[in-house]
């Protein structure tokens, strides 16, 4: 038996340089205009062997998009003296604003769990919570609260079976971006796996960037406050002024 | 036609903001509120983030509010004295509403509080209103004057001032406390008051319906102008974007409700008003006592 088993495992270790990711992006940048309504993004590439097609399990491919990292608060409410109120809370210090999932097959197949937990690839390893008070003792219902919650508004996704593989040599998935995205580095992260065992990662990111009117508004809000508002109440004023002023001519012409 | 808001950061439908803010405007013309306490739970809905959308409509009611005040000047239906002495008591009230907000949101539970704010003082309210409002119409209908109680107790009180348009001699005292009391509660519930100051100024201090609208718009204005203000500086959740999209519906709206306002028999519009106060009662306090569906809600993380 083990005669057999450690020929394997040399066998095994060189493979882990052997295959590696030639990654395509249509676009590594994403530009929000006043008009921006989500966008796809199409994640295509090569796999560079040195030798010919390893034997064994067929190749497979995991490709991970995932936004900017915040700390969520999570309430719960309960009822107290007939109202429905907010009692128990936990900090969610970690979760992704965006995070999407896309494999070559059937999730627990293409990737073994002790491998999810290394990498933390699944969405429900994404997050991370630590801020739980001891007397809080179903803290991860308030975790799987973030995944159920951002599941439902499309803001993280698995898309199991999307990226499809060709002759064990191409693949290609497109993810698409919610136009609900905030601004920010995503990070792409592409994994080769055999068996269900991560043979190679490639990581590259997608910048994710306001830009014209929106990139303008947004920098005087942040660094112009004061003349910010200013400018909010005259267009208001304006506003109002020019509608009263539009509506008399209207009744006396 | 679809808008990404820069502050929001969210994408959402122009036409469908257009429409909500005309809607609004209507109301707001007619009635003097600014619409706020509709507006708010209205973008909530449409997936706009809570902050921005308190912050931008405070923005969007100063249009409206413009708008429709311009409208009742010309219409003379304006009380301007009145309206400066509850804007004076207003001011006051919003600095202390927001010391108490800040102590309230130190305990938590800041969110439970304004809806029970909510609850109680529009039901009280609706509820006033409607009964009185409905008794108004009964009389007229069986022929009777409207009687106006003239000699309260509050004709007792010292300096007493002249508000021609309101015909009204008066305490200033009565309306400085009404104008604080607004505006505490405006700075809690982050509205501007339109919907408690207006039936303050029908009730407590006796004012013709006809003055109490534009009174009310008037007043609304500065504090709404100086809640975005506010909001902008400290918090930056003034979405502008989202603020154009609906403040151009909401002054056409205002100049269209003035117009259908003035129509109207002031107990019809205060029916009108109590009921609308009373449906939005009803949905906040279902919320408080139905089990809701998602026990769950986000916040942003790591206040401190």
């Amino acid at each position: 038996m083990w005669r057999w088993l450690i020929p394997l495992m040399f066998l095994a270790q060189p493979a882990l340089a052997a295959e590696e990711v030639v990654l395509g992006l249509s676009q590594d940048q994403v530009a929000i205009t006043a008009t921006y309504n989500g966008s796809e993004i199409l994640i295509f590439g090569a796999i560079k062997r040195d030798g010919p097609v390893p034997e064994g399990p067929p190749l497979e491919v995991i490709v991970a998009v995932s936004g900017p990292d915040k700390p969520v608060t999570v309430r719960r409410k309960e009822k107290r003296y007939g109202i429905w109120m907010n009692i128990d809370s936990v900090l969610v210090d970690s979760a992704p604003s965006f995070y999407a999932v896309a494999t070559s097959g059937p999730f627990d197949e293409v990737l073994k769990d002790v491998e999810d937990l290394r990498y933390k690839v699944s969405i429900a390893r994404a997050i991370r919570s630590v801020g739980a008070a001891m007397s809080i003792k179903d803290a991860q219902s308030f975790a799987n609260a973030v995944v159920r919650i951002r599941e439902h508004s499309n803001l993280y996704k698995t898309l199991e079976g999307a990226v499809s593989v060709d002759q064990q040599t191409l693949f290609r998935t497109s993810i698409a971006m919610p136009s609900n995205l905030t601004e920010g580095v995503y990070s792409t992260r592409i994994f080769l796996t055999r068996g269900g065992e991560i043979i190679s990662i490639y990581a590259t990111t997608i910048d994710v960037k306001k830009v014209g009117l929106e990139r303008w508004l947004f920098n005087l809000s942040r660094h112009n406050p004061f003349w910010y508002g200013i400018m909010s109440l005259a267009i208001a004023i304006a506003a109002g002024w020019t509608a009263s002023a539009v509506f008399q001519m209207l009744r006396r012409g | 036609m679809q808008i990404y808001l820069p502050i929001a950061e969210v994408s959402v439908n122009a036409f469908l903001l257009l429409g909500l803010g005309g809607l609004v405007g209507i109301l707001s013309g007619m009635f003097g509120v600014g619409g706020g306490f509709l507006m708010t739970p209205l973008l909530f809905f449409i997936g706009i983030p809570p902050a921005v959308a308190v912050a931008t409509e405070a923005n969007q009611i100063v249009a409206s509010s413009f708008s429709g005040v311009l409208a009742h000047l010309r219409r003379k239906t304006v009380d301007l004295k009145m309206g400066t002495v509850l804007l004076i008591g207003g001011l006051i009230g919003a600095a202390l509403g927001v010391v108490v907000f800040n102590y309230l949101k130190s305990l938590g539970q800041v969110d439970l509080l304004v809806k029970l704010c909510y609850v109680i003082f529009l039901s009280v309210i609706g509820g006033m209103m409607f009964v009185e409002s409905l008794n108004a119409i009964r009389n007229t209908k069986k022929g009777k004057a409207p009687k106006r109680k003239k000699h309260g107790w509050i004709h007792g009180l010292p300096f007493k001032m002249r508000f021609r348009t309101s015909g009204l001699y008066i305490s200033v005292i009565p309306p400085l406390i009404v104008g604080v009391c607004v505006g505490v509660l405006a700075a809690i519930m982050g509205v501007g008051g339109g919907f408690i100051m207006v039936p303050a100024m029908i009730y407590l201090l006796g004012m013709p319906t006809k003055v109490v609208v534009g009174t009310s718009l008037f007043q609304i204005i500065f504090v709404t102008a100086f809640t975005t203000m506010l909001h902008a500086t400290t918090n930056f959740t003034v979405d502008i974007g989202l603020a154009v999209l609906l403040l151009v519906g909401g002054v056409i709206g205002a100049q269209i409700g003035t117009r259908i306002g003035v129509k109207m028999k002031a107990e019809q519009l205060r029916i009108l008003l109590a009921m609308m106060v009373l449906a939005v009662c009803f949905k906040l306090a279902l919320d408080l006592f139905l089990e809701p569906s998602e026990l769950y809600s986000l916040g942003p993380g790591g206040g401190h």
